[in-house]
């Protein structure tokens, strides 16, 4: 099991590497360079640069030279914990991120625990009393959650918040929090908004897990070992969470390698539709900003998030499963 | 006076021997029948099928594959799920319940809710199953030592540590080598001999009356199949267990068998002494079954005899007797329009023929 992981985490440099060099890639994407676009963008809105600070800022990164050299100089910075300076917002990189980068991860993992708490129950109802009205129900439920885009959940949900109950459900702080230093009162207030986004963002997962559940469990419940767990006197109910469930269970969570970055990356238009304070956004303005640094560092930090995501799933799936952690061993 | 009148009375043949249940019967299962209700249409998988086990007895079901042999004795221990249902008949089991082994209470399995406490109490327990195939049986993310307790715990006030013990003591009695170590282990890091151990193991952790082996040598090779048999023939002497013994194969019944059931399409054709069976087949069924068998005897050099045609579909059963289409000596007239019963032909084997009774008819 430690040979399994250690194996896991000393592919992680490698996979950076590559996810760097892809996010470096994007930021040279746009034609010109972001020292160009950007005076470009001064001189649009009637101030100008000197030639001496654009060339200081050429040099900075390197630009009058060949691309793996800036690509060098980028990914040392990097190291250093230099992310480098937001050409839109004239401020450090990491200090506009972190913040953000917290609350996505928060609001992910909420959203991760709330969509197992839902999907878990609805798939083993679904499968052990298949066709009754509980799995109908559910199944149209599931294919509502798969099918309506979420950032419409979020829309509905918002209109009918303010035009019902007459309050305003957006972001993930009462205003009196939301640009102060961490508190207890900022956790509780934090705890008070999450449940929203979390609901509209776990919905579609909700619905798919529970979908791949429900298949799974189906296909173990005709399995021999049931017909013998019943033959030894083992209650329905105890047989079908100890046996079927832990085997079906098993998909769903190397989905997991795919299900958690798509959480924290997905939430985008949802996150910019409710004004929440996460990375989401900031990636939309950095885009449309030719922020390019900017979006280099939330792209590469997406790849971060979605590298731990498949981390977890491995290692969870190793924990679950002795096959996969003998057939590690062995090799 | 009544009593001296039936006393008196000559025994007849056509009494059925599984009306009453004396002291020595274990288990006395008497018209059972168990449906298949689907949208396709009804499958009558056991129709009326009777039978006798006495204590310390090992009975052998054989038929095609396909002839009720599994639902039989699923519907025993009441694990027919749905769509299958047992509709009819009883399953009379003396209960173990008296002090020191002594017998208790007769108990009609068939009249028990099959996911309720007091089924759940016998099954497993005093009535246990060794599984066809051991590989798909033991789940294979759970230790066999975990799966053993779990058997153990179910049926016994006893801690986990105490269950463990109970289960080495058993896998050594199977003739499991390293018992200890082997509690740790996946069921697919084993032989599929020892696996078939771990379930015998099992099947034996909480002193059962009633073992029931449903074809426990199919999935296994032949010399590993041979050593299995010897040590449920040992453990049935040493233990003095009742066994139901399920298979297809003739062989096999010829080796563990006291008593055989021959079935057909949910049906008993025969029934009696392994002896009896073997050397004076009566129904044309097993007639035909026991030619087919190859021997290492055998003079001719030419195809072994078949039996003709093949099983029909259950949705789709002949009228009358079962066997009719494929048997070489059906009576035209009789044996596709009337349904012949098991009746006692002598004071040994039963059949289900006209050719044997022709008195014999359902209501």
């Amino acid at each position: 099991m430690l040979y399994y992981i250690v194996k896991r985490l000393l592919i992680l440099p490698f996979l950076l590497f590559v996810f760097s060099v892809i996010a470096f890639l994007l930021i040279q994407a746009p034609p010109g360079d972001f020292v160009t676009s950007y005076v470009a963008e001064l001189a649009a809105s009637g101030s100008s640069m000197d030639q001496i600070q654009i060339e200081a800022l050429r040099q900075l990164y390197g630009l009058d030279q060949p691309v793996y050299v800036q690509y060098f100089k980028w990914i040392t910075r990097l190291l250093q914990g230099d992310l480098g300076i937001s050409l839109d917002f004239q401020k450090p990189i990491a200090d506009l991120i972190g913040q953000r980068l917290l609350l996505t991860v928060i609001l992910g993992l909420a959203t991760f625990f709330f969509t197992f708490a839902i999907a878990l129950p609805i798939g083993i109802i679904s499968a052990t009393r298949q066709y009754s009205f509980f799995d109908y129900f559910f199944t149209v439920f599931n294919y509502i959650g798969v099918a309506t885009p979420t950032f419409m959940t979020a829309l509905i949900l918002m209109w009918l918040a303010f035009t019902e109950l007459g309050i305003t459900i957006t972001g993930l702080f009462s205003p009196e929090y939301a640009d102060q230093p961490w508190s207890f009162g900022r956790v509780v207030d934090l705890g008070k908004h999450i449940w929203l986004p979390m609901v509209i963002l776990g919905l579609d997962g909700t619905a798919r897990l529970a979908r791949i559940l429900r298949a799974n469990l189906l296909d173990e419940l005709n399995k021999p070992y049931m017909e013998m767990a019943r033959a030894k006197g083992l209650s329905e109910w105890r047989l079908v969470l100890k046996y079927p469930v832990r085997l079906a269970i098993n998909p769903l969570v190397s989905s997991l390698g795919w299900y958690l970055p798509l959480i924290f990356s997905g939430s985008l238009i949802v996150a910019t539709v409710l004004n929440l304070p996460t990375i989401g956004p900031l990636l939309l303005r950095s885009l449309i900003g030719q922020d390019m640094f900017l979006a280099g560092a939330i792209v590469l930090s997406y790849f971060g998030l979605a590298v731990i995501g498949t981390l977890i799933s491995d290692i969870l799936l190793a924990w679950l499963d002795p096959r996969i952690r003998m057939e590690e061993a062995s090799k | 006076m009544f009593w001296a009148t039936a006393c008196a009375m000559p025994p007849t043949p056509t009494i059925d021997r599984h009306t009453a249940m004396t002291e020595k019967n274990l288990l006395t299962v008497k018209n059972l029948k168990t449906l298949f209700v689907m949208d396709e249409g009804t499958s009558t998988a056991v129709d009326g099928v009777s039978f006798t086990v006495d204590q310390g007895q090992v009975v052998g079901i054989v038929g095609e594959s396909g002839c009720g042999k599994s639902v039989t004795i699923k519907s025993i221990l009441r694990i027919i799920q749905k769509p299958g249902q047992v509709v009819g008949g009883e399953i009379l089991f003396r209960q173990a319940g008296g002090k020191n082994g002594a017998d208790g209470e007769v108990i009609d399995l068939a009249k028990l809710d099959g996911r309720g406490k007091e089924m759940r109490a016998i099954r497993g327990n005093q009535i246990t199953l060794i599984p066809q195939e051991p590989m798909a049986a033991l789940s294979p993310v759970h230790t066999i030592g975990n799966q053993l307790i779990e058997a153990v715990r179910l049926h016994m006030d006893v801690s986990k540590v105490q269950a463990a013990e109970i289960a080495i003591k058993r896998m050594a009695e199977v003739g499991m080598p390293n018992p200890e170590e082997r509690m740790e282990l996946y069921s697919w890091e084993l032989s599929g001999g020892l696996r078939q151990r771990v379930m015998i193991a099992m099947a034996l952790l909480c002193n059962p009356r009633l073992l029931i082996a449903d074809e426990p040598t199919t999935a296994i090779d032949v010399t590993t199949q041979a050593q299995v048999l010897s040590l449920l023939r040992d453990l049935q002497e040493n233990h003095d267990l009742a066994i139901i013994f399920i298979t297809h194969d003739l062989g096999v019944i010829a080796q563990v068998a006291d008593d055989v059931v021959v079935m057909y399409l949910g049906r008993v054709m025969e029934s009696g002494p392994v002896d009896d069976i073997f050397h004076n087949p009566l129904h044309p069924y097993t007639k035909a079954l026991l030619a087919s068998i190859p021997s290492v005897h055998g003079t001719t050099r030419g195809p072994l005899p078949a039996i003709e045609g093949a099983i029909p579909h259950p949705f789709n059963r002949p009228t009358g007797c079962p066997f009719h289409p494929r048997c070489a000596s059906h009576i035209p007239g009789t044996c596709d329009r009337r349904t012949p019963v098991l009746v006692a032909k002598n004071d040994r084997q039963s059949v289900s023929c006209f050719l044997q009774n022709d008195a014999a008819e359902e209501d």
